[in-house]
């Protein structure tokens, strides 16, 4: 028997490791009831079995308020942010075939945290309320992470090529940048935008509702389903450009199309829950130690890892001070930084 | 460009006069009008009127401490970009200037941190830290320190630190509103105290770096090489280490985190008078100071009467200047 199951349906088609569909099986029921689990916590503590019920609309009224309408959306808004980026990563850590490549490192959340804090700053009044509906965000985060995505693309665009250690410098100081432009934003804008925005940058998924959720679902699901269609190539990117093209693929093109869905991915995340660090650098590296380096396994396994990462950072960003609320994206970068000085370091050893 | 030691001398005393130049231009240029007899009268007949005040509390103060921060942080690129052999080097990229913001803020939220000397030791510690933790980051792994590892390992810690801050501003909304304007990076509104309190540090580091030309040169030549010709190659990176982390966290401290500085002056100085270190570091000094007077000049007139914060002019012109530099191509 082999020990690979080929999955294919049109031309998505890839290799999967039987290993790697316990392994996403595993991971899914954990992430279930990780979510079940963190619906039960918090100020109100409700069991696992009243949770369920009250997800179904049948516990008591309370109950069904309180893990409905509250901590529902935010949770599966940090499930999703966290699947986003992790994806984001995975890609990007794929194209530039750095391991240390994320969106947050080359300056994506950097540029959507600008257009975001740009249009919170310029769309208040004097009463700090804000001229445009909210609903408008999401497009201002997600035009500045294409944007960025694709500024950083062209720029490092030399002698009709990409070389990803260009484009990782490139986005590291045009990421500075942004943060410059981000806090002139803050400071031009009243007080009120500015602790807003600041919350927002750091990364939180507080407050979230069902609108909010809604319309970031369709957003990452749509996203995979074309990341699937490109799962092949981007194994193909791995192999480094003289053999990629040996390989006969369009690598230019290729990595065209996979900034694009990185960026879109990241921007899509970042809109709703902002700028939650280090999130795309270490589920790809957490999911690579699980299920290898093919693609077909490693993106949903990177998901499903980046959505408990943030899920678990916004449990501990609720509860640990309650009540005071602490951005999610503190936690993850407390984590994220050590973790990557780790992967320095081990790059000695190999 | 400049070759032979006369004309970099008279080089020298160019710059010099039009850094004063722009003194003036930033002492008598801004909202309010004032004359260059004002400023004269300003120091020998103090009266009390408005301009008066101005020039000796405002305009003064800032025209000096612009000078002094660019300066320093022209000189502190200067010298990264030397030790590390990475063309990208400087403060901000980093992460140095992240890590000294961390502290200040840390102090300013916590501990209700308000004098001068406090503020100074802490972006000192902040400095230090991130320095070496990004070093260390940097070095390790088999091909040792290479300019793309040691910038990776800078952005990273430059978004910890970041990302620190703000997790502290978020939790506390009285010190956000303090200190985000100099979180911004800003010449405007400083004491003269603040520049007298860092001066000791800042003068000390500027004066080691001159002193420090002839051992850069020969540690440019390679670190064998060096070693060969009976360099102690450890104690000049340490002293480097130590006149990076003076000046860059007093700069930190008098005006918070200003980029980009410490990437663009080291270029622009070494394509005047070549790679001798000697000459490298003073006209560093001299286009740095220069560079933050002009931007702080120009930055109260972009969105009259209110300010851009003097390091967003900064990133705006260093921006470009960085991918300029990426793309011209960096040794990997």
């Amino acid at each position: 028997m082999s020990r690979h199951v080929v999955i294919r349906a049109g031309k998505a088609s890839f290799l999967m490791n039987k290993k790697s569909i316990w392994i996403l099986t595993g991971l899914t029921l954990l992430t279930v009831a990780l979510i079940i689990v963190s619906l039960g916590i918090g100020q109100l503590a409700i069991s696992p079995v009243n949770v369920v019920q009250a997800v179904f609309g049948a516990g008591t009224d309370m109950e069904n308020l309180v893990v409905r309408s509250f901590r529902m959306p935010r949770i599966l808004l940090a499930v999703f942010a966290g699947a986003g980026l992790a994806m984001s990563g995975a890609i990007l850590q794929g194209i530039i075939r750095n391991p240390l490549a994320s969106p947050d490192i080359i300056g994506i959340t950097a540029g959507a945290s600008f257009t975001t804090v740009a249009f919170l700053a310029l769309f208040s009044d004097r009463s700090n309320t804000l001229t445009v509906s909210i609903h408008w965000m999401p497009l201002a985060s997600f035009i500045g992470a294409v944007a960025m995505g694709f500024l950083v693309y062209f720029l490092s665009w030399k002698r009709g090529g990409i070389a990803p250690v260009r484009l990782v410098l490139i986005g590291v100081g045009l990421s500075a940048a942004m943060q410059a432009m981000t806090t002139m934003m803050m400071v031009l804008g009243p007080i009120f935008t500015a602790s807003r925005a600041n919350v927002w940058i750091t990364g939180s998924v507080n407050g979230t509702n069902w609108t909010e959720v809604l319309t970031v679902i369709p957003w990452i699901f749509g996203l995979t389903a074309i990341l699937f269609f490109y799962a092949r190539r981007l194994n193909v990117q791995e192999l480094g450009e003289d053999l990629a093209v040996n390989a006969g693929a369009l690598v230019q093109k290729d990595r065209f199309v996979l900034l694009f869905l990185s960026s879109a991915l990241a921007g899509g995340a970042v809109a709703f829950a902002g700028g939650i660090g280090f999130v795309g650098l270490m589920a790809p590296h957490i999911a690579r130690q699980l299920v290898g380096s093919s693609f077909g396994a490693l993106i949903p396994v990177s998901a499903l890892i980046g959505g408990m990462i943030v899920l678990v950072a916004d449990l501990i960003a609720r509860t640990a001070f309650a009540p005071l609320e602490i951005p999610a994206g503190v936690f993850t970068a407390a984590i994220g930084a050590p973790y990557f000085i780790y992967l320095l370091y081990r790059s000695r050893n190999k | 460009m400049i070759q032979t030691t006369p004309l970099r001398i008279g080089g020298l005393a160019a710059g010099l006069l039009l850094m004063l130049l722009l003194v003036w231009a930033s002492i008598v240029f801004g909202l309010t009008d004032i004359t260059t007899r004002m400023v004269v009268d300003s120091v020998y007949r103090f009266d009390s009127s408005n301009e008066h005040i101005i020039i000796r509390d405002a305009r003064i103060p800032r025209a000096l401490i612009a000078a002094a921060v660019g300066a320093s942080l022209a000189v502190a690129g200067a010298i990264m970009q030397g030790l590390t052999k990475n063309p990208l080097a400087s403060p901000s990229i980093f992460g140095i200037n992240a890590g000294a913001s961390f502290f200040v803020v840390l102090g300013i939220s916590f501990f209700g941190t308000a004098s001068l000397n406090a503020f100074t030791w802490l972006a000192f510690t902040g400095a230090a830290l991130a320095a070496v933790i990004v070093y260390t980051c940097g070095s390790m792994g088999r091909d040792g320190l290479t300019p793309v590892k040691l910038t990776l390992a800078g952005a990273a810690i430059a978004a910890l630190f970041s990302s620190m801050t703000q997790g502290i501003l978020t939790l506390d909304e009285r010190a956000l509103d303090q200190v985000l304007f100099w979180l911004a990076g800003s010449v405007q509104g400083r004491e003269l105290e603040l520049l007298i309190a860092v001066l000791p540090y800042l003068l000390g580091g500027l004066v080691f770096a001159l002193f420090m030309g002839k051992q850069m040169n020969v540690l440019q030549m390679g670190e064998d090489l060096a070693t060969g010709l009976g360099q102690k190659t450890i104690l000049v990176k340490l002293t480097g280490a130590a006149v990076v982390v003076l000046l860059a966290g007093s700069s930190v401290a008098i005006a918070g985190p200003i980029g980009f500085i410490g990437i663009i002056i080291p270029h622009i100085a070494r394509w005047l008078v070549g790679i001798d270190y000697r000459w490298v570091i003073p006209y560093s000094a001299l286009l740095g100071a220069m560079l933050l007077l002009a931007a702080d000049i120009s930055a109260r007139y972009i969105i009259m009467p209110a300010e851009v914060p003097v390091g967003v002019m900064t990133a705006a012109i260093g921006a470009p200047f960085f991918v300029w530099i990426a793309r011209r191509g960096i040794s990997e």
